[in-house]
């Protein structure tokens, strides 16, 4: 890496992205863009019930109607695929039972897929599937987790007996016996509704099965073509070599174009039982309730701590429901899990108990969504702390600075079991105290309290799990690898082509890429062309989802980048007969590096290398392509973190909360590109506002949702949102040669964080307590009208 | 015959990116399908389809309007602009550049309705806050970037567009 000569294209640069003038110009190629010859569209019938028996299906009157090619139910459907079991292995007692690609006996969720209607257009496909007629008979519904785990529930699945999919507990130290002894202890509930990911671009792929050749080749919109190639190639009983998965432009992601989903795959198999190209792209109602969603969770969390500011024990009970399936390969354990394993990270205390229970009910499923259970886990730790600052009489921020882990106690395991390492708690603090100017918005809130005028600051501290590596996903059992990889070629004009295994929804990875390509190679940006999420073109790698870009395929492209400068200069060694370690390439001239003069030109290199091998020594093996791949075998991930300020308003007539100020100090290792780096970090914050204030899937007693449509649930919008000051620590990963961490989730978490801190901290000339996300008007007034008759 | 309500055509004359538009359409398409649809103008996204998230804005007569509440048969006798002709008449240019620098786009699906609102906002040569900014932005759902580099580069524009005027 030319760190010497940083150029202002290279690592830690403001590169613009390479893709915007084309997405900006309205020449991106999203799915919904794309046509082929021949091809077909389908759209599904789902089920309107939460849980019902099929009487029957009547589909005649359908492949009746104008420009339909085939409706293809259960029985067309189902024995082509292999059905899916989302259970973790890596998680004993896990459970779930196989879910199929199309309801046939009965349906577990409202929205469940029951027939496949295909014709010409999407139009006929949708007038066609209003003509199927399908005799329902409703079954009792389990609606929410606490009723799921009642005695005399019946289970949704009756081979599992009951409706749990998971219960683990974790126990370190003695908690029992701290929480006994403790000077105080405090206690809350948390309540987490569901909600979505709410790409704006909806899901989508063409599916084009070719019978000429038994090849089948996917244009999807999905975070990891690699997971998918490995899916459709298993499930479909395809050799994986005739299995190709490209993911075109994708209008967003957040982890949640990494779920697997059956009605995807029943469009892939619609494609192979016509032989011709089908495109299935999700509308906007449909993905309310066949996008995976989040959350959904109920905890009970304390904390035990001495008058002297100690904290002794912590304690989190957590009972999630996931829906009614285990979601495929990325499990639906994993929120809880993350919340339980993650509580109280970044301070010091030894004893520790947690529970998590993952429950079935009938709704759509729990699937990976940006965060995951990490802004609970930041939650419950950050009100839990700041209440107990408030009960010792001591300033939050002192708090922190006295608990906090040390950085003399690193490397260290919490008693949730997290490693850190390069962790820079107290570094982020300080910056961020004197970012907000702190003691200043803590005199102007006193000042304006006197006034009625009610406003919180709420400062959370977070840990970001990033870059999962191969002891968490090799163990689980699900085909997901965590390596990337990077192709890299000299082209005889002397510019470079690469192509990454990693993918791109908006982050600016292949942007990152090829400022780490250029920096290594010692060429400019504009000499570097970089492609990504082609399966079949690529080393074998993820892609880009749990903040794992950078720091994986990234360090792959260093590694390839520093292969063939090494190759290129050995040929432009024997072409002008200097020893190659004598050479350097800069601004895409190999120079003398004694004398700093240019030797030879990259194009000459490359016209040398690929067309005048006659006047090269019979010996000289020119290799100008070159890949590389990396992953950290024993690394379970990177651990970001940083933290975050909310200053908010809560109007106590209304229960409207306005965001007024927003501040960011992370650590996410080296930055590569602080244009994209903050990019990621407010667009998290954002998403994260949006959660504790606005958004929900609001579901009726017996599992019915009420709110499909963009009018009716509610996401940040311009003139809600506050400007966000974002700043840097950077201490480097020290197990790469890169150094960089992941940053995809870190704004989300600490802005959920700092928001719930922040609007209880308004709250508090009250004594009232606001814990049921999303924190709409009503549930602010309610908290207040507890406080005021006596209730917590 | 209720199943065939829409299904009669319409013939309409318009002008689109600036070139006369002579076509037959389905009554009940609307404009945002009729565009990418049977024109392939397909830089006209649709995030919603039910008139809330603002990424399938399009100008007609100069001014924003969400092509999925739109029928193709409404835009007969007027002018209709997308992203594609903005762009390559050079008239987004400025904008763009702007949005690039601040990279005010992240998927980018949200980028064209985005930009056309901001175009009929800088295009009133008045000038306005970054609250102004925020307020007149606000019918159009960016999921990505936090709304903050938008309002940047928005703000950049009419800070220079102004400058410019008051200079000329
Ligand atoms: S697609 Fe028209 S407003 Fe959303
Ligand atoms: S850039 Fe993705 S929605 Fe705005």
């Amino acid at each position: 890496m030319n760190t010497n000569t940083r150029s202002s294209t290279g690592i830690g640069a403001r590169v613009p992205r390479l893709e915007l003038q084309r997405l900006l110009s309205g020449r991106g190629r999203y799915i919904d863009d794309i046509k082929l010859p021949r091809m077909l569209h389908v759209c599904f019938v789902r089920s309107p019930h939460p849980h019902a028996r099929i009487v029957s299906i009547n589909v005649e009157p359908a492949k009746q109607a104008r420009g339909v090619e085939a409706v293809l139910t259960a029985a067309d459907i189902n024995p082509r695929c292999e059905p899916f079991v989302g259970v973790a292995l890596h998680r004993p007692g896990h459970r779930s039972a196989p879910q199929l690609l199309l309801a046939s006996e009965r349906a577990v969720w409202q929205g469940q897929p029951v027939v496949a209607v295909i014709a010409d257009s999407l139009a006929e496909a949708e007038d066609a599937a209003e003509l199927v007629a399908i005799e329902w008979a409703p079954l009792p519904v389990v609606g929410d987790q606490m009723q799921a785990i009642a005695p005399g529930t019946p289970a949704i699945h009756p081979e599992l007996d009951d409706n749990v999919a998971f219960d683990f507990s974790l126990e370190r130290g003695e908690p029992a016996k701290a929480f006994a002894e403790a000077d105080y202890v405090i206690e809350e509930e948390f309540r987490f509704e569901r909600q979505m990911a709410m790409t704006l671009e909806t899901r989508g792929l063409i599916a084009d099965f070719n019978p000429g050749d038994g090849s089948l080749t996917v244009i999807h919109a999905h975070q990891s073509p690699f997971q998918m190639q490995d899916v459709f190639s298993r499930h479909l009983k395809i050799p994986e070599h005739k299995v190709r998965v490209i993911a075109p432009d994708i209008g967003g992601g957040f982890g949640m174009k990494l779920n697997l989903y059956v009605d995807e795959m029943a469009a892939v198999v619609a494609s192979m039982v016509l032989g011709r190209p089908v495109k299935f792209c999700v509308d906007r109602l449909e993905s309310f309730v066949s996008d995976a969603q989040a959350r959904d969770h109920r905890i009970k969390a304390r904390i035990a701590f001495m008058k002297s500011g100690e904290i002794v024990a912590m304690e989190m009970d957590d009972i999630a429901a996931v829906g009614a399936y285990g979601m495929p390969m990325r499990f639906n354990v994993a929120e809880g899990m993350m919340a339980i394993t993650i509580t109280g990270a970044p301070y010091s205390f030894e004893n520790y108990k947690a529970r998590t229970r993952s429950i079935y009910v009938n709704k759509n499923l729990i699937g990976m969504y940006r965060g995951v259970g990490m802004p609970l886990a930041c939650i419950a730790t950050e009100l839990l702390t700041d209440l107990a600052a408030d009960k010792l009489g001591i300033d939050t921020v002192e708090f922190k600075r006295r608990t906090y882990r040390p950085k003399s106690s690193l490397p260290c395991i919490t008693p949730g079991g997290q490693r850190l390492e390069t962790v820079s708690f107290h570094e982020c603090l300080e910056k961020l105290v004197e970012l907000i100017d702190y003691d200043a918005l803590r005199k102007e809130q006193r000042k304006l309290r006197e006034k009625d005028v009610f406003r919180g600051l709420g400062i959370a501290t977070f840990c970001e799990q990033t870059a999962y590596g191969p002891p968490y996903y090799g163990p689980s059992g699900a085909p997901i690898s965590t390596q990337d990889g990077c192709n890299l070629r000299l082209e005889p004009s002397g510019s470079v082509r690469c192509v990454t295994s990693l993918t791109d929804q908006g982050q600016g990875t292949l942007t990152g890429i090829a400022q780490i390509v250029a920096d290594t190679i010692g060429v400019s940006i504009e000499q570097v062309g970089v492609i990504g999420g082609d399966s079949s073109i690529s080393p074998y790698g993820g892609g880009a989802w749990a903040s794992r870009g950078m720091a994986i395929g990234g360090e792959a492209a260093l590694r390839a980048g520093t292969m063939l400068k090494h190759n290129i200069l050995a040929l432009a060694g024997t072409i002008t007969q200097t020893p190659p370690e004598a050479l350097d390439i800069i601004d895409g001239q190999v120079v003398n590096t004694r004398t700093g003069q240019p030797v030879i030109s990259l194009a000459d290199v490359g016209r040398i290398g690929y067309f005048r091998q006659d006047t090269l020594p019979p010996d000289h093996d020119v290799q100008l392509s070159v890949s590389a791949s990396f992953v950290g075998n024993d690394k379970m991930y990177y651990m970001a973190n940083g933290v975050q300020a909310s200053y908010v308003e809560v109007d106590c007539e209304t229960g409207f909360i306005k965001v007024l100020g927003q501040w960011a100090v992370d650590d996410c290792g080296r930055v590569i590109n602080p244009l994209l780096v903050d990019g990621q970090v407010r667009g998290g914050i954002v998403q994260g506002i949006g959660a504790v204030l606005y958004e929900e899937c609001i579901y009726s007693d017996d599992a019915n949702l009420l709110n499909g449509t963009m009018a009716d649930y509610l996401v940040p919008m311009a003139d809600e949102m506050p400007d966000i000051v974002v700043a840097h620590v950077e201490t480097p990963e020290a197990s790469t040669k890169l150094g960089a961490k992941g940053i995809g989730e870190a704004g989300l978490i600490g802005a959920m964080g700092s928001v719930w801190v922040a609007v209880n901290d308004a709250l508090k000339p009250f004594g009232a307590r606001v814990r049921h996300q999303p924190f709409t008007p009503e549930r602010v007034l309610d908290a207040l009208a507890r406080a005021r008759s006596g209730r917590r | 015959m209720t199943d065939l309500v829409g299904h009669e055509d319409v013939d309409i004359e318009a002008t689109l990116n600036g070139k006369p538009l002579k076509r037959r359409v389905k009554a009940r398409q609307h404009l945002a399908d009729f565009l990418r649809q049977e024109l392939e103008l397909t830089g006209t996204h649709l995030g919603c389809e039910h008139g809330i998230c603002g990424a399938c804005t399009v100008l007609i007569d100069g001014r924003s309007v969400r092509s999925c509440l739109t029928l193709a048969a409404q835009i007969s006798g007027k002018s209709v602009d997308t992203i594609e002709g903005l762009s390559q008449s050079g008239r987004l240019a400025d904008l763009q550049k702007a949005f690039i620098e601040r990279n005010a786009a992240q998927c980018g699906f949200c980028s064209s309705g985005m930009l056309l609102t901001a175009y009929e906002l800088v295009s009133t040569g008045e000038a306005a806050s970054r609250a102004e900014i925020r307020e007149y932005l606000s019918g159009n759902m960016c999921r990505c970037t936090g709304y903050h580099a938008i309002i940047d580069a928005v703000e950049a524009v009419i800070a220079a567009r102004t400058a410019g005027a008051r200079q000329s």
